[in-house]
């Protein structure tokens, strides 16, 4: 017999500290494959960001730098900057960069910035046990809004993929979601696709991926995924919002 | 090479084009808008990146990536600026990443004014940032010293890997003096193997400041704080003058120690025993020196465009032994030789306690 | 015998069951082991069910599953 599924070589053997179920763990195995895929693992700098992943820097096996939260997409162009011939990403919660780091991966999308972002979108802070997220869907229950999120108290939730999409910078946007085996394999394509547009100098490429946090959410971890699809994928629907390769007509 | 003229400003660049530079982020700020200006007309045309950041932090966090890629890189701002670059410098700190941050001070607080003042020494010397960690101070006093004193800081940031600050004012950043630099000068190549640059044939490197293990987290407090004695015993730098027979020592760094100078040869000239001693390094403070100097009957007058902050560190170290005293001005304004000298008659005299 | 062969890296295993639920052939079940981390890991119930489809692995956070196949042109 062929052993026709493993770890990928990009990651360690680091076990990871995620809660079980969460789907930080799968997300950081698609970033693994597409970097083993394409064979880049030696010219790739991570960056990873504060919130729950802020430890991927022990379990992706190649360069990486920690970043303040919210400041990756400038730690990236920093990096980037100087050493073009590299392959940059960041891994970054929804806290981190639609919150705190708005500025920072705005500009870094206008820009055009030839980095790789991977953008998990759990609806939640889960790092600081679950307080309410800019991504916060409207009536969800978190730490700091105990009886719902409302429109007149919170605004509403920040839809990232549309909003960068009003930019000209972005070469690629595409919101994923990990919520079955058939879209965890289309996001592992995405993120894929994310590396290739770095690769092929095309610019910023962003992917969204909506992600778990059964722990917060208060649900377990195969209810999460059934919660997910039913409320987080309708609001934020999936697919591609920006390809420029697509207009070229490849 | 012969002397040309230029602003402080520019011959800082200049330095540290020449240095190696290899980027440059920023963000606009007056007084020290002629550092990106002159950054974005040579630095690409010199093997090099200049960016204008979309803020101050985002400024100081691309300096952290290009830092921990291991490029010598910079950026420079002006007070509330540098205010904004607190929480990346304290990372770049704690991940031991080497860079040179220049603060053209201007008055504060808040939005406060675009005059040359000394406010935040403070900020500069002691911390900033969150948490225990020091810059390593450089206070240059003229021209050529803008532009040597950012050579050294690239030595230093890499010999220590450890962020350097040059702390100048609006006067150093806007006046023009001849200055020069060294012939072919060769950017000093420093090994840095712990940098991301591809994990080409080795384990990955990884530049973090995270620590969450307390027993761990000690220990590498620990290692910092030896490396800070460190740069303590090696690089503390200062100048001196007419200090052997004073009565009465002048302290004061950057335009204060200029003024502090003029303040002098006045006072010479009335016969009064008066000496001049200028930190170069703010961080490490030359306080080993001024301990030495400090004995009864000998006076020290610090000099500032601050509200009494390096006056502190002169207390420090003379410890009770002489008195020390205070001339300066505020909110912008520089003090005149004359108002020092008529500080420094009343300490001789004794109308002053 | 079984086409696929699913292998467990049981310390790894955190009882998630995101695996047990994304096997279409019921392969996989929480076992009655304890792993160091205080989990019971799940194990093949019916592994001669396994096609290595590797759908279960897909869904796995921590990646614990090892997934081999017998190649088809041996059939
Ligand atoms: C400047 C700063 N503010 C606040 C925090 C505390 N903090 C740590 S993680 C986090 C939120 C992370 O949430 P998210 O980005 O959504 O990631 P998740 O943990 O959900 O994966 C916050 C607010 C911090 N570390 N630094
Ligand atoms: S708190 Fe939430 S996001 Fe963080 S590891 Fe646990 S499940 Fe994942
Ligand atoms: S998905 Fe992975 S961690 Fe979860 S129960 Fe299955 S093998 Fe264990």
């Amino acid at each position: 017999m062929k052993t026709v599924f493993q770890k990928p070589e990009a990651m360690t053997d680091v076990p990871m500290h995620y809660c079980p179920g969460c789907t930080h763990g799968i997300i950081h195995r698609l970033v693994a494959e597409a970097i083993d895929s394409l064979g880049i693992r030696e010219q790739t700098i991570g960056v990873a960001s504060v919130g729950c992943s802020v430890f991927a820097y022990d379990y992706f096996n190649c360069d990486m730098q920690q970043a303040a939260h919210g400041r990756a997409p400038a730690v990236a162009t920093g990096i980037k900057r100087v050493r073009p011939e590299a392959m940059v990403f960041t891994y970054q919660g929804d806290g981190d960069l639609a919150s705190i780091g708005m500025a920072e991966i705005v500009h870094a999308a206008a820009r055009g910035e030839n980095i790789t972002v991977v953008f998990v979108n759990n609806a939640i802070y889960g790092m600081t046990s679950g307080q309410m997220a800019p991504t916060s869907l409207l009536g969800q229950k978190t730490a700091t809004s105990p009886r719902g999120r409302t429109v007149e108290e919170m605004g509403y939730p920040i839809k990232m993929c549309e909003l960068l999409a009003t930019l000209d910078g972005p070469a690629y946007l595409s919101r994923v979601s990990t919520h079955d085996s058939r879209h965890v394999l289309q996001a592992g394509k995405a993120i894929k696709k994310a590396f290739e547009m770095q690769q092929q100098k095309k610019g910023f490429a962003m992917v969204e991926v909506l992600s778990t946090c059964s722990v917060n959410w208060g649900m377990t971890p195969a209810n999460a995924l059934k919660w997910m699809a039913e409320n987080m994928v309708p609001y934020y629907p999936l697919g591609v919002y920006r390809d420029v390769t697509a207009k070229e007509g490849n | 090479m012969a002397k040309t003229l230029m602003k402080g400003n520019e011959a800082l660049s200049e330095a540290a084009i020449r240095a190696g530079l290899k980027a440059f982020y920023g963000y606009p700020i007056t007084p020290q808008n002629e550092v990106p200006a002159y950054m974005a007309e040579h630095l690409p045309l010199r093997g090099g990146v200049y960016l204008q950041a979309e803020s101050e932090v985002s400024a100081i966090n691309m300096v952290y990536g290009a830092a921990g890629a291991g490029v010598r890189v910079m950026t420079s701002s002006s007070s509330p600026g540098i205010s904004l670059k607190q929480e990346g410098i304290s990372y770049i700190a704690a991940a031991q990443l080497p860079c040179v941050i220049v603060n053209v001070v201007r008055n504060g607080p808040g939005l406060g004014g675009i005059q040359p003042a000394q406010g935040d020494y403070f900020q500069a010397v002691k911390g900033g940032g969150h948490g225990d960690y020091h810059m390593i101070v450089l206070a240059p006093g003229n021209v050529q010293e803008m532009a040597d004193l950012t050579t050294l800081g690239f030595d230093l940031a890499d010999k220590w890997r450890n962020p350097v600050m040059i702390l100048g004012d609006g006067i150093l950043g806007q006046m023009m003096e001849p200055v020069e630099f060294a012939e072919n000068q060769e950017p000093v190549n420093v090994e840095k193997p712990w940098a991301t640059t591809g994990a080409v044939d080795r384990e990955p490197n990884i530049v973090n400041s995270l620590d969450i293990i307390p027993e761990k987290a000690e220990k590498n407090m620990q290692a910092l704080l030896a490396k800070y004695e460190k740069i303590k015993e090696e690089e503390v730098r200062w100048q001196e003058d007419g200090t052997e027979d004073a009565d009465v020592i002048l302290v004061g760094y950057g335009t204060s120690a200029r003024v502090a100078r003029s303040a002098m040869e006045l006072a010479r000239k009335e016969g009064l025993k008066v000496g001049l001693f200028r930190p170069i390094t703010l961080w490490p403070f030359p306080e080993q020196r001024l301990r030495e100097l400090a004995k009864p009957g000998r006076k020290f007058l610090a000099v500032e465009m601050s509200a009494g902050q390096m006056i502190e560190d002169v207390r420090l170290a003379v410890n009770g032994v002489s008195p020390v005293y205070l001339s300066n001005r505020l909110g912008g304004m520089v003090p005149t030789p004359e108002d020092v000298l008529t500080k420094t008659r009343d300490i001789v005299q004794g109308r002053v306690n | 015998m079984p086409r696929g062969e699913v292998i467990v890296n049981k310390e790894l295993c955190k009882e998630c069951s995101l695996c047990v639920v994304a096997c279409p052939h019921g392969v996989l079940g929480i076992g009655k082991t304890i792993n160091s981390k205080g989990y019971h890991s799940v194990e093949a119930v019916a592994p001669e069910k396994c096609t290595g489809c590797t759908l279960c692995a897909v869904m796995c956070p921590d990646v614990v599953l090892t997934i081999k196949r017998k190649s088809p042109e041996r059939k």
